[in-house]
């Protein structure tokens, strides 16, 4: 049924329009897991967490480290703001390696003033950023 | 009448000020250029937000969220973005005094927080509260830095602080027409955005529920409105800029024909003076 349709995707994000083309299928991390969208999904929103935004075309995967935002899925198309998102050739690998360590120590060294919720949203995006590289 | 030297010392003073004036006109088309076409893609974004927003609105119908009613405080929290640098025409008064000439806010209810030198010093000068002052966004402003303001704000929102948050700031219409505005951004009110009739679409689902889902997006379309809102500001700031120099500009043009006018007429005086001078004395000795 996907042969003949054409399935939208637009990603957006505040300062430029970061894909637009037709595409076969899109995976990305929500805050309800992982999901994956097929043409003539039903209509859904779904809030994005850290995650990898895969996006397969007609000849090839294309892979983004998607941040921040909020997806709308509909039966013709997908569109996602996004607010952070980034090409894999963007992302400084070491500074992500970094990210995580830290982020790592915050968690495993935690104490009441620790900001749990800002370290772990801090680790997912760096392993995000560093899978994407792989 | 003025002498001659001083007339031509005057009018070579206004030439160097029209230089001057001439260039930053050039400068500030150029930043408008690049600062329109920055405006017009966060406007896609900006778009696709607000439809997203009023579609969650118009499903979950009048609901008792904290984003949805106003605080208990009288406070309010107003973000003013003006420029850092004057020399702009009325682009940062008109700002101001949609905060000092506001019919109904009391001086003691606002907390200021300033984007931009000039809005800051001319609101101090008045008298009100300077909560927070960032001149530093507007020189560049970054998606980021909105996203740290808007959280600090819903912050004090969220506890208690603050009953309302606004937003004034120059909305950029075209190049030549700027309009201060006053924008209202918590709580979301449910009549603005519901008042076009939403289109006849497929019924949205939500993941999490619409509920939750409007907690999570509300920050970001309060996010991608304060961005939005720099991106127009320095757009009217260079529009505004620029139109000021243009006039500073052929005022000079002005100014100096004049002079080169007066200079000729003393000019071809004291020639005049000089020959009856000449004549007389010849006169005198024959």
């Amino acid at each position: 049924m996907a042969d003949n349709q054409n399935f939208h995707l637009r990603v957006i994000t505040p300062d430029r329009v970061f894909y637009e083309g037709d595409v076969d299928m899109v995976e990305l991390n929500t805050t309800e897991g992982e999901i994956g969208v097929l043409p003539g999904h039903i209509p859904l929103t779904v809030i994005v967490k850290p995650g990898i935004l895969v996006i397969t075309e007609k000849d090839g995967e294309k892979e983004a480290a998607l941040h921040a935002g909020f997806a709308e899925i509909l039966p013709e198309g997908v569109t996602i703001l996004a607010e952070i998102i980034e090409w894999p050739e963007e992302i400084d690998g070491q500074r992500a390696e970094a990210a995580m360590n830290r982020a790592k120590e915050r968690l495993a060294s935690k104490t009441p003033e620790t900001d749990v919720a800002r370290a772990e949203t801090a680790l997912l995006r760096a392993m995000a950023r560093i899978e994407v590289l792989k | 009448m003025a002498s001659m030297r001083d007339i031509k010392r005057r009018r070579s003073s206004i030439q160097g000020t029209q230089q001057i004036t001439k260039a930053m006109k050039l400068v500030s088309t150029v930043k408008l250029q690049r600062a329109k076409a920055n405006a017009e893609r966060s406007k896609i974004y900006f778009n696709c937000m607000y439809e997203t927003v009023r579609n969650i609105l118009s499903r979950v119908g009048h609901i008792d969220h904290p984003y949805l009613v106003p605080g208990d405080s009288a406070k309010k929290a107003v973000i003013v973005l003006t420029s850092n640098r004057g020399l702009a025409g009325g682009y940062n008064s008109n700002v101001v005094k949609l905060i000092t000439r506001h019919e109904t806010w009391k001086k003691e209810d606002l907390e200021i927080y300033a984007l931009g030198n000039k809005g800051r010093d001319a609101l101090a000068r008045n008298g009100y509260e300077i909560k927070g002052s960032y001149p530093d966004i507007m020189e560049e402003p970054a998606y980021a830095d909105a996203m740290v303001l808007s959280k600090q704000l819903l912050a004090s929102f969220e506890n208690g602080e603050i009953g309302e948050i606004y937003l004034a700031y120059t909305s950029f219409k075209n190049t030549v027409v700027h309009e201060p505005k006053l924008l209202k951004l918590l709580p979301v009110e449910q009549e603005t955005v519901e008042a076009e009739a939403p289109k006849a679409e497929a019924i949205m689902n939500f993941e999490p529920e619409d509920v939750d889902a409007l907690a999570m997006i509300i920050p970001k379309y309060i996010t991608s409105l304060i961005y939005g809102a720099m991106m127009e500001a320095i757009a009217s700031e260079n529009g505004a800029r620029m139109q000021a120099m243009d006039s500073a500009t052929s005022n000079a043009e002005e100014m100096i024909s004049d002079l080169s006018l007066k200079y000729n007429r003393a000019r071809q005086g004291s020639i005049t003076q000089e020959l009856t001078e000449i004549i007389a004395g010849a006169e005198a000795l024959g």
